[in-house]
């Protein structure tokens, strides 16, 4: 029954973004609104949701692996590298448009709205797109360095 | 800041980092919903267990909410359909380059203190911030 750990995870994490109003786009652009009338909420719920995972990932490292798992699956990458930098500022652009990012957008799926059901098609086939480029970039590399190799 | 909520804002912030610790905890996988959302769009893998459970938990959470006398307001987006497509475009392809979106990034990143984390929050707050300083109060959006 280990399937009940991030179901449960799942439901305070929207417990959280629910109570603390971050679901709603409009909560959300009046803290990234700092020209108008700016509200500090989301850098309060990022202060206090660090002041608990800041000790708990700690704890977390301390630990030889996770009570109902083989192993923990730590990101790998470490380096600022020029994707991270490029998608981390597309992914902005987007936020900034609606005020939606993957969680409230995901969350607000329980309410049917029609825009909501729209986002979230277009999020997953950005996400599709970035998969198929990334795939096609690979090939690419590959088809290169093996063209170099019988030259060579 | 008339809209300020920071009692409200506490409390929700306490129960998404005890989420985010909860599941590394427990199944030893990162709360990064852009990953774990990303991760079920791929057809191999065998992994989509967890995803699938996670993401219902974060849709059920307002049905429940909505079930003891707390319902959820339908979110207020753009008129403009072509905003809200060019948006969601946007945040699924970003969120795959950049590897991590204000969950996975801001979260968890920052919370395991990775500068790479700390650099990709720093701009996407910053694009967002100027995204709004344009769409607000240069094109009076």
């Amino acid at each position: 029954m280990w399937i009940i750990a991030p179901l449960a995870c799942g439901l305070i994490f929207g417990a959280g973004l629910l109570m603390s109003g971050m679901v709603q786009p409009t909560k959300v652009l009046g803290f990234l609104d700092i020209f108008g009338a700016w509200d500090p909420s989301l850098a309060v719920v990022m202060a206090a949701a660090l002041a608990v995972s800041v000790p708990g990932f700690m704890l977390a490292n301390r630990r030889p692996r996770p009570w109902l798992a083989q192993q923990y699956f730590w990101p790998s990458k470490s380096e600022i590298d020029l994707p991270l930098v490029a998608g981390a500022a597309l992914f902005g652009v987007g936020w900034g448009l609606v005020g939606l990012c993957p969680g409230p957008a995901l969350e607000s799926l329980a309410t049917l709205s029609p825009g909501i059901i729209v986002f979230v098609v277009a999020m997953a086939a950005g996400m599709a797109l970035h998969e198929v480029w990334q795939k096609s970039r690979l090939t690419a590399q590959r088809s290169k360095l093996l063209a170099n190799a019988t030259d060579g | 800041m008339a809209n300020f909520t920071p009692l409200s804002a506490a409390i929700g912030g306490v129960l998404i980092g005890l989420s985010a610790v909860l599941l590394m905890l427990l199944t030893g996988r990162i709360a990064g919903i852009s990953g774990i959302f990303g991760g079920l769009l791929n057809l191999r893998g065998e992994d989509k267990g967890w995803r699938i459970a996670f993401i219902a938990g974060l849709i059920l959470a307002p049905i429940i909410a909505g079930g003891i006398g707390y319902g959820m307001a339908p979110p207020r987006l753009p008129a403009n359909w072509v905003v809200i497509i060019a948006a969601g475009l946007l945040v699924g392809f970003g969120t795959r380059l950049g590897g991590g979106c204000t969950s996975g990034h801001g979260i968890c990143g920052i919370g395991r203190l990775s500068m790479r984390s700390i650099a990709a929050t720093i701009v996407f707050m910053a694009t967002a911030v100027i995204t709004v300083a344009v769409t607000h109060h240069v094109l009076g959006g």
